[in-house]
């Protein structure tokens, strides 16, 4: 039994060694992702003071997937955000929202 | 400035062992080697400074190579040329990359690459070792595609004004020098150049500071391509209705000499034009680094690169950003594009460095903004996902775009975009 624990717990954390580096890997692509909206969003989706662009940093993951489909369909008037919107895909956009959305306002 | 980031900072200044005794009393000494090495501190290269940074967490060392104190941005300029804006809207200091991020800025210029050793020679003599070099030097003018235009340029005479800085004042003042009545030509060469929209939203910005301040005078495009080659219809459309018999465009007019007493250009198949100020922009090339070193081996013109990672197909750890790229198809030469290769390049060398997969689908976006009077604005954008199967960018079926008109609502976003893409790649 003892042995049976130890064995679990060995491998338990061999697993979590191996997703450690795998997470790393996918957590660098993810925020090299969500920097290609920091050009008008800024740097990790805070923008500077007084913009009329949105900071995305903090915004709940649910509501920035809504808004993103609402750009891709159009019920969301925009100038730039439609066109930009359609350029990604599901997934893309729902790595992108994860991110913004543990960071702090 | 964030305390963690300047713990972080002085971190990373700590770690930098050999330090050479290089560099006058006023700029920090600049490192025997780093991890990490950017040549050009333009929108590509603070960008992948910036974010090597960032995605390593701060745990690699990067020394950017640029010998201005402050970066002054191309995007926005020619409002400066029309008068409604000043160099200090478009400049902001290289300290805060230090402060902010500690990336150690080498206040020089890169003046020869010794891809063997894996060492960049400064125009003062120091060098600098890398394990990963990452070449942004944007373009450089060439100057034999227009006879008579280098001299004319180094006369201060015939400007070019396509590198943001001391000849965009220069310019401004001939325009404001230049009686009522004149006429102020630019030439534009065969794409592709850097800025595609630039030449006609400078046109615009002339036009716009002529109709107010000198409105018997003349804005001429003399364009070496056919027609307008970047969001025609709307320029067309808005020049038209706005600066109709002010400002004419001519297209298939490709200079090829001029002369600066009689301020005459030449064309390959059409008569001489004359002009009170003229503004000849020649063909482009890839940065002078980029050509010095070998890197340009697309034509001898522009560089060639994997484009997941930005890797030189000449050298190896060598990568090229910018506008110096050979482009892939649909890809402008923008800054808005340069800061998007800025960060594919810093994700794909911290994952090299780091023993990680590189980012089998890196995407890159682009926006450009352009004014057609000091209020009005017209943008393109577009999406590029890159295709592992093509090994290429493509843009995504159906996303981009124009603007349906000018409109006063863009203007304030684009002065929203150039303050967050310049803090996004130098604060």
């Amino acid at each position: 039994m003892r042995f049976k624990t130890s064995l679990a717990v060995l491998l338990l954390g061999g697993l979590a060694a191996t997703s450690v580096l795998a997470q790393d890997a996918a957590r660098l692509h993810q925020r090299a992702l969500a920097a290609t909206c920091a050009n008008c969003h800024g740097t990790d989706g805070r923008t500077v003071q007084g913009s009329a662009v949105p900071s995305l940093a903090g915004m709940p993951k649910e509501y920035m997937i809504q808004q993103m489909k609402a750009f891709q369909n159009g019920t969301r008037p925009a100038t730039v955000m439609h066109q930009l919107a359609k350029g990604l895909t599901d997934e893309q956009i729902e790595s992108t929202a994860a991110y913004f959305a543990t960071l702090k306002r | 400035m964030k305390r963690r980031n300047f713990v972080q900072a002085s971190l990373a200044l700590g770690s930098l062992s050999s330090l050479s005794l290089v560099g006058c009393a006023t700029t920090a000494p600049i490192p025997a080697k780093a991890k990490v090495v950017v040549i050009g501190g333009g929108y590509g290269g603070a960008t992948a400074a910036k974010y090597v940074r960032m995605l390593s967490n701060y745990q690699i060392d990067v020394v950017l190579v640029e010998p201005n104190d402050a970066f002054i941005s191309c995007p926005i300029s020619n409002l400066v040329i029309g008068g409604s804006k000043t160099m200090g809207d478009i400049s902001t200091p290289y300290d805060k990359l230090r402060s902010n991020h500690g990336v150690i800025q080498a206040r020089d210029r890169a003046v020869d690459i010794d891809r063997g050793k894996k060492t960049v020679t400064l125009a003062g003599g120091a060098t600098i070792g890398y394990d990963k070099l990452i070449v942004s030097p944007g373009v450089d003018m060439m100057w034999s595609s227009v006879e008579g235009l280098k001299d004319a340029s180094a006369a201060g005479q015939i400007l070019q004004a396509w590198k943001a800085g001391p000849e965009t004042l220069a310019l401004r003042k001939q325009l404001e020098a230049m009686p009522d009545g004149g006429v102020y030509a630019i030439a534009v060469p065969l794409a592709p150049y850097r800025c595609p929209p630039g030449p006609y939203e400078r046109a615009s910005q002339v036009a716009s500071y002529f109709k107010k301040a000198k409105p018997k005078s003349k804005v001429l495009i003399l364009d070496a391509n056919p027609d307008v080659t970047s969001k025609g219809p709307l320029f067309k459309k808005f020049w038209a209705e706005n600066y109709a018999g002010m400002l004419e465009f001519r297209g298939n007019h490709k200079a090829i000499a001029v002369d600066a007493k009689t301020k005459t250009v030449k064309f390959e198949t059409a008569d001489d034009v004359k002009a009170d100020v003229l503004n000849v922009l020649p063909n482009m090339s890839a940065g002078t680094i980029a050509m010095q070193a070998g890197l340009a081996n697309a034509n001898g013109r522009w560089c060639n690169v994997n484009y997941q990672t930005f890797e030189s197909t000449a050298a190896k750890d060598i990568h090229v950003i910018g506008d110096s790229v050979l482009a892939a198809p649909a890809m402008p030469k923008s800054g808005h594009m340069a800061n998007s290769h800025g960060k594919v390049v810093a994700a794909a060398v911290v994952a090299q460095l780091s023993g990680l997969e590189v980012n089998p689908r890196p995407l890159l976006t682009n926006t450009c903004y352009s004014f057609v009077n000091d209020k009005l604005v017209v943008h393109v954008a577009s999406v590029h996902q890159y295709d592992a199967t093509e090994k290429t960018y493509k843009t995504v079926p159906g996303s981009g775009g124009v603007s349906t008109a000018p409109n006063e609502l863009e203007g304030v976003y684009a002065m929203n975009w150039a303050q967050n893409i310049w803090a996004d790649s130098l604060l």
